[in-house]
């Protein structure tokens, strides 16, 4: 009688004690050199994280405690210039944006339109689609530099000639990123549930009426986000630009599709590389102002899918 | 009428019913235009391999084969000029094995705490940083390597030259932690929980489920992001441009300046050589050598990867 109370308040509290470690996320280890051994495993991979997070800190304070002191509204409207003093960005940054309208302009239609076909028309029992595939999945890892090597042997010379141009350089970074916006389109086409292509085309719409009207609006969020993250890799990127671009010195905004160009990330590099010492600060303000356009450009992209992006 | 007439009668009347009433040429001519969108991405490869190939063939016609890959000397400015690649290949490698040795424990380690450890409110807050880390720009960690790890590491008594091959590999293993450990953490988070709780089940801990349960499953997917980081680390440009110099240097000494294949083909196409010149060639050979070297270790990963998904689905 009291042996079996005894047996039920046990199992009760055994039960508690399971419930308890489960709620804690946590299995007891069996003994006391475990638990150590478990410890450390968890500190270790926990040291491993905060490193990435270290290095960002230390890179953000270093940056802002160099280049803040130069940052300034002539630093944002001077023109390069041999004299540390006098030298500012306002080419860098209006080449930046040149690039960036350019690639979007070549790269959004261009990616966009290989996803619709790869994710809706293609057929993956055929070789050539599945090579399509996993071309651009190689692509993606291809090393930028060797993206510059394209665009100045086709770009810049040879077949389309289009010189050290502004132009050269936006396609360049387009061709560069169209792997990413092609990758992006089809999780955000993929996502798009099917019962909504068969109900547009039950109601009589043609295939592509069914992608234009109904599947790809609803896929727009995803797209954009997508796609605005490209862009910011785009503007980010160095190597490619000094094979197709290498202008060090342009003191003016470009005026065209054929102007020559700099861009924020060459003209850190070219003050990185500069020997003097106050030019590795200018760098630093410059760094500011491009982490802060990046900055910007993601949160776009971030307000864009918690605010528009649908859970089928 | 015969039989066979009727049945085929009957056939087109059926076939009539499910037919387009009219031919759509409007969708074929769009459909058309997805496909050369499609298309232009395979035009990108063609055109980078083709390019490469064209100009290295007659870069191999004036520099024998056997020395361009073999030779010790590289030093195609100098007279007379010298094309052995082993010391940018090198040079390439030993900042990639500096950063690889930073990249693998740092990726893998998070992204075994990211799929076995964290709780979605930890996770939601180390996933953004490792984004971050991803997002930033290749020359602001070439920054990062010249002005804050160079000095750094002189500080704490490494007697290290104004370029070397340490800080550019430090930071280099720095910037593929995030490629590690995004598609590690993939491969570990699709390993069926039911292993995990088998092994909770038997009576392991989280630390001996982790390491002999859950990263042996997932050993395919954490391989090929492996691979796949040091086909980055091969290829990253700026940071090594930056800090770890333009000298090619057949050295393991990692405190010295070395050149890495990267490195000589953006310092040398940063200057307006003419086209057709063995300067302009070198830079496609150099290029080539890049490529196939990174492409293998592309195609090695994203068939793992491949292979792997499919066991788990």
């Amino acid at each position: 009688m009291n042996a079996g109370k005894r047996n039920a308040r046990d199992a009760a509290l055994a039960g508690a004690a399971v419930e308890q470690s489960l709620a804690a996320d946590h299995i007891p280890p069996a003994s006391r050199k475990m638990l150590w051994r478990e410890r450390i495993f968890k500190a270790l991979l926990i040291v491993s994280l905060l490193v990435g997070m270290a290095v960002l800190a230390i890179l953000v304070i270093d940056v802002l405690s160099d280049g803040l002191g130069t940052l300034n509204l002539s630093f944002l409207t001077s023109f390069p210039s041999a004299f540390p003093k006098n030298a500012g960005i306002e080419s860098a940054i209006t080449g930046s944006l040149w690039l960036m309208a350019i690639c979007a302009f070549f790269v959004i239609p261009v990616g966009v339109a290989a996803a619709i076909y790869l994710e809706e028309f293609a057929d993956r029992r055929r070789w050539w689609n599945r090579l399509i595939e996993l071309n651009i999945q190689n692509l993606a890892a291809v090393p930028s530099i060797v993206y510059g090597i394209l665009g100045l042997a086709y770009l810049v010379r040879g077949p389309l000639d289009l010189g050290r141009t502004v132009l050269a350089g936006g396609l360049t970074l387009g061709l560069l990123v169209l792997p990413v916006v092609v990758i992006s389109s089809r999780e955000a086409l993929r996502a798009v549930p099917g019962s909504i292509r068969e109900g547009a085309m039950g109601l009589g719409a043609t295939r592509w009426q069914a992608i234009w009207y109904q599947v790809l609006p609803a896929a727009i969020p995803g797209i954009s986000t997508g796609a605005i993250l490209s862009l910011s890799r785009a503007i980010g990127e160095t190597a490619p630009l000094i094979m197709v671009g290498a202008a060090t010195f342009i003191a003016f905004n470009p005026t065209g599709l054929n102007s020559a160009f700099t861009a924020l990330p060459l003209q850190i590099y070219n003050w990185l590389s500069s020997p003097q010492a106050e030019f590795k600060i200018l760098a630093a303000s410059a760094i500011i102002v491009l982490l802060m356009m990046l900055v910007a450009i993601n949160s776009v992209a971030i307000i864009i899918r918690n605010r528009y992006e649908k859970k089928w | 009428m015969s039989q066979a007439g009727a049945v085929k009668a009957k056939a087109d009347a059926t076939a009539s019913v499910f037919a387009r009433s009219r031919p759509r040429y409007g969708e074929l001519v769009i459909r058309a235009s997805l496909v050369i969108a499609a298309l232009i991405t395979v035009l990108t490869t063609v055109g980078i391999v083709f390019a490469l190939a064209s100009e290295t063939i007659s870069f191999l016609g004036e520099v024998p084969l056997h020395d361009f890959l073999f030779g010790t000397t590289w030093s195609p400015l100098f007279e007379p000029p010298s094309y052995g690649v082993i010391p940018l290949v090198t040079g390439t490698l030993l900042t990639t094995a500096i950063g690889m040795i930073v990249g693998i424990p740092l990726g893998v380690g998070s992204a075994i705490y990211l799929s076995e450890y964290a709780t979605s409110r930890t996770r939601k807050f180390f996933k953004p940083i490792l984004e971050t880390l991803a997002g930033v720009p290749t020359v602001v960690f070439g920054y990062f390597a010249l002005t804050v790890v160079t000095p750094w590491l002189r500080k704490i008594g490494i007697e290290v030259d104004a370029f070397n091959a340490l800080s550019g590999g430090l930071v280099i293993g720095i910037l593929i932690v995030p490629t590690i450990a995004s598609i590690s953490e993939d491969a570990l988070s699709a390993v069926p929980q039911g292993l995990r709780e088998a092994s909770f089940g038997l009576g392991a801990g989280r630390f001996q489920t982790s390491l002999r349960v859950v990263v042996p499953a997932a050993f395919s997917g954490i391989i090929a992001s492996i691979v796949l980081g040091a086909s980055r680390a091969i290829g990253e440009t700026m940071v090594v441009l930056l800090a770890a110099g333009q000298r090619p240097n057949l050295t393991l000494d990692v405190r010295e300046p070395v050149e890495t294949m990267a490195t000589f083909i953006a310092a040398t196409g940063k200057g307006d050589i003419p086209t057709g010149s063995l300067d302009y060639k070198t830079i496609f050979a150099v290029g080539a050598l890049l490529f196939v070297m990174t492409f293998i270790l592309n195609i090695i990963s994203t068939w793992v990867v491949n292979r792997y998904r499919e066991e788990y689905e």
